[in-house]
């Protein structure tokens, strides 16, 4: 049984609330789990003896657009002693999105989670911090949104150059 | 209301609504009082603001505050080709630009499945460009680092000789600083004629150069009593933030992606993995941070001279090589979700790329910059030391404030 088996039956054993599905169309490899199940699969992958991803490369937020109406939040997981790769999907809706904060199991998540508020305003549930970290607080929309439109004016000054 | 010639009419509090304090002063307790720091400070090396709360001299808690140099680079790589994100690329990590597009190159690659038929002297000639840039990169931190803390000499003669290797990218690229040369599948140019001997002459000049720095800035008792046993970086605590590059190494784990992933032709070249080991203090303080950037410097002209030995040997030029010969007209990845990462100066740069198969841009590209990542550990490791520490622990991180920002 290779390792990606091995990393996705533990993964399926922390799924409780739906089924979780590979996703092929993607390198490293990936996972799509129920959002509700993100902080049990997660806590499994850092600290289950075969799976041990001590690391998490990155958070990326994805606007699916407004046709969709989905967004989603890729994780990339690397584990150094084993030199595994793992990506994990969740989607979201694209309103109101919500999704429960990684911070308490790796602290790297913190500014990654502010900056996907920031730029994507999704909202990460028991976040120890959660503002804006690249634009100014009293910016207004969040950019990397497919239907962003930018203000006409931030403080008398004119946006668009 | 329209702006009359007056670009920004200043308000009352509109400082406080753009960029609100953490630290309330209401909260504060006796004695305690808040310090702003930056954002235009020379040792916070670029637009960093840190906001410190500080209990007399004692740091009690520190917050950056981050984004003025917030150029919107994931937004402009999803309205333009792959191909012309890479000026922007450029100046992520403007100190080592050949880094970030060899990273971006290779990614965009890799999913068009091209990384194999790429010539091995377009792979040498980028790994050389590269190595020499990274080499500039730790000149900059090193140097800079030493004047934060009262070392003035070392910056001018550090400056001096990276000038040499911006003169030679120069002369590869036409550009000093932002060079665009590395293109997916391939060059711009072949490095002129000539360029190989004077890179030899080079590192004759300056493997006796970083001699002369070791005597006079690392070992200096002065340096060595500002920085070991200052900011001491754990292992768990590093990994458990996503530190990488020399900061994780400082802190003694041989990590090296060149090692790891022996991406492009790392795997053919010997070279060592320098790790921190508490020579002067403790594992993971800010001098073995600085001090494996050195080591750093020597395995990089190792490379430098096995590349070297490559272009002149069995890749030498001729005159049917087309650098350009593979670079691909239209660039229409097929629909995938791809992660990719390499080792530049200051540690992991990863790009998370979404591509619909439909169109030449890309759907989303994220940029994963290692700055941005190592900056976010220092509230946890500039608790309880003195305000002068601080400022030792910034510059030992090694942040550009282009690359935390994007």
């Amino acid at each position: 049984m290779s390792t990606f088996d091995q990393i996705l039956t533990l993964v399926k054993r922390s799924c409780t609330h739906s089924d979780c599905t590979i996703d092929e169309n993607a390198t490293p490899k990936a996972i799509r789990i129920d959002k509700r199940d993100l902080i049990p699969v997660m806590q499994d992958l850092l600290t289950d003896p075969i799976a041990y991803f001590d690391m998490l490369s990155c958070i990326s937020g994805v606007d699916n657009g407004p046709d969709a109406g989905t967004m989603e939040v890729v994780y990339n997981l690397y584990s150094i002693p084993f030199d595994h790769h793992l990506m994990i999907k969740v989607t979201i809706p694209r309103d109101n999105g919500e999704v429960e904060s990684v911070c308490s199991i790796w602290r790297t998540a913190n500014w990654h989670e502010r900056e996907i508020f920031d730029l994507f305003g999704i909202n990460f549930l028991n976040h120890p911090d959660l503002r804006r970290i690249l634009l100014p607080s009293d910016w207004q929309g969040h950019p990397l949104r497919k239907d962003y439109k930018h203000q006409d004016y931030y403080r008398n000054v004119k946006v668009e150059y | 209301m329209p702006t009359e010639g007056v670009q920004y009419r200043f308000k009352e509090g509109d400082l406080l609504k753009s960029a609100p304090n953490k630290f309330n002063v209401a909260d504060l307790r006796a004695e305690e009082m808040i310090i702003n720091l930056g954002p235009q400070h020379p040792s916070t090396h670029g637009v960093l603001r840190l906001e410190v709360l500080l209990d007399g001299e004692i740091v009690k808690e520190v917050m950056p505050h981050i984004g003025y140099l917030h150029r919107c680079f994931e937004k402009h790589a999803e309205n333009l080709p792959y191909n012309q994100v890479i000026p922007f690329v450029d100046r992520l990590d403007y100190v080592a630009s050949m880094n970030n597009e060899h990273a971006y190159a290779m990614g965009v690659e890799r999913m068009l499945g091209i990384e194999h038929q790429i010539p091995k002297r377009v792979e040498y000639v980028r790994v050389l460009v590269a190595e020499l840039n990274r080499i500039a990169s730790h000149f900059i931190a090193i140097g800079t680092y030493g004047m934060d803390i009262g070392a003035f000499t070392p910056f001018f003669w550090l400056m001096r000789d990276r000038e040499h290797i911006l003169r030679l990218l120069e002369w590869a690229s036409g550009a000093r600083l932002l060079y665009n040369y590395i293109w997916i599948g391939g060059l711009f140019y072949d490095i002129p004629v000539g360029f190989e001997e004077r890179c030899r002459e080079f590192v004759q000049y300056i493997t006796p150069k970083l001699q002369e720095l070791e005597t006079v800035l690392i070992e200096n008792k002065i340096f060595v009593d500002r920085t070991a046993n200052v900011g001491v970086l754990p292992l768990d605590l590093a990994i458990n933030c996503g530190v990488t590059g020399p900061m994780l190494r400082g802190s003694g784990l041989r990590f090296d992606l060149r090692k790891v992933d022996g991406y492009s032709v790392y795997k053919e070249l010997d070279f060592d993995v320098p790790i921190g080991e508490g020579r002067m203090g403790t594992v993971g303080d800010c001098w073995d941070r600085t001090y494996v950037r050195v080591l750093e410097i020597y395995e990089s002209i190792k490379i430098v001279n096995q590349c070297l030995d490559k272009l002149t040997g069995e890749l030498k030029r001729n005159r049917d090589f087309d650098p350009q010969a593979l670079v691909p007209k239209k660039i229409r990845p097929r629909a995938q979700d791809f992660y990719v990462r390499a080792e530049i100066p200051k540690g992991e740069l990863g790009f998370f790329f979404r591509s619909d198969g439909k169109s030449d841009v890309a759907f989303r590209c994220k940029c994963r910059s290692c700055s941005f990542v190592n900056l976010s550990v220092l509230p946890e490791i500039a608790k309880g030391i003195l305000l002068a520490d601080l400022i030792a622990i910034i510059g030992s991180i090694d942040v550009v404030m282009g690359e935390v920002d994007r």
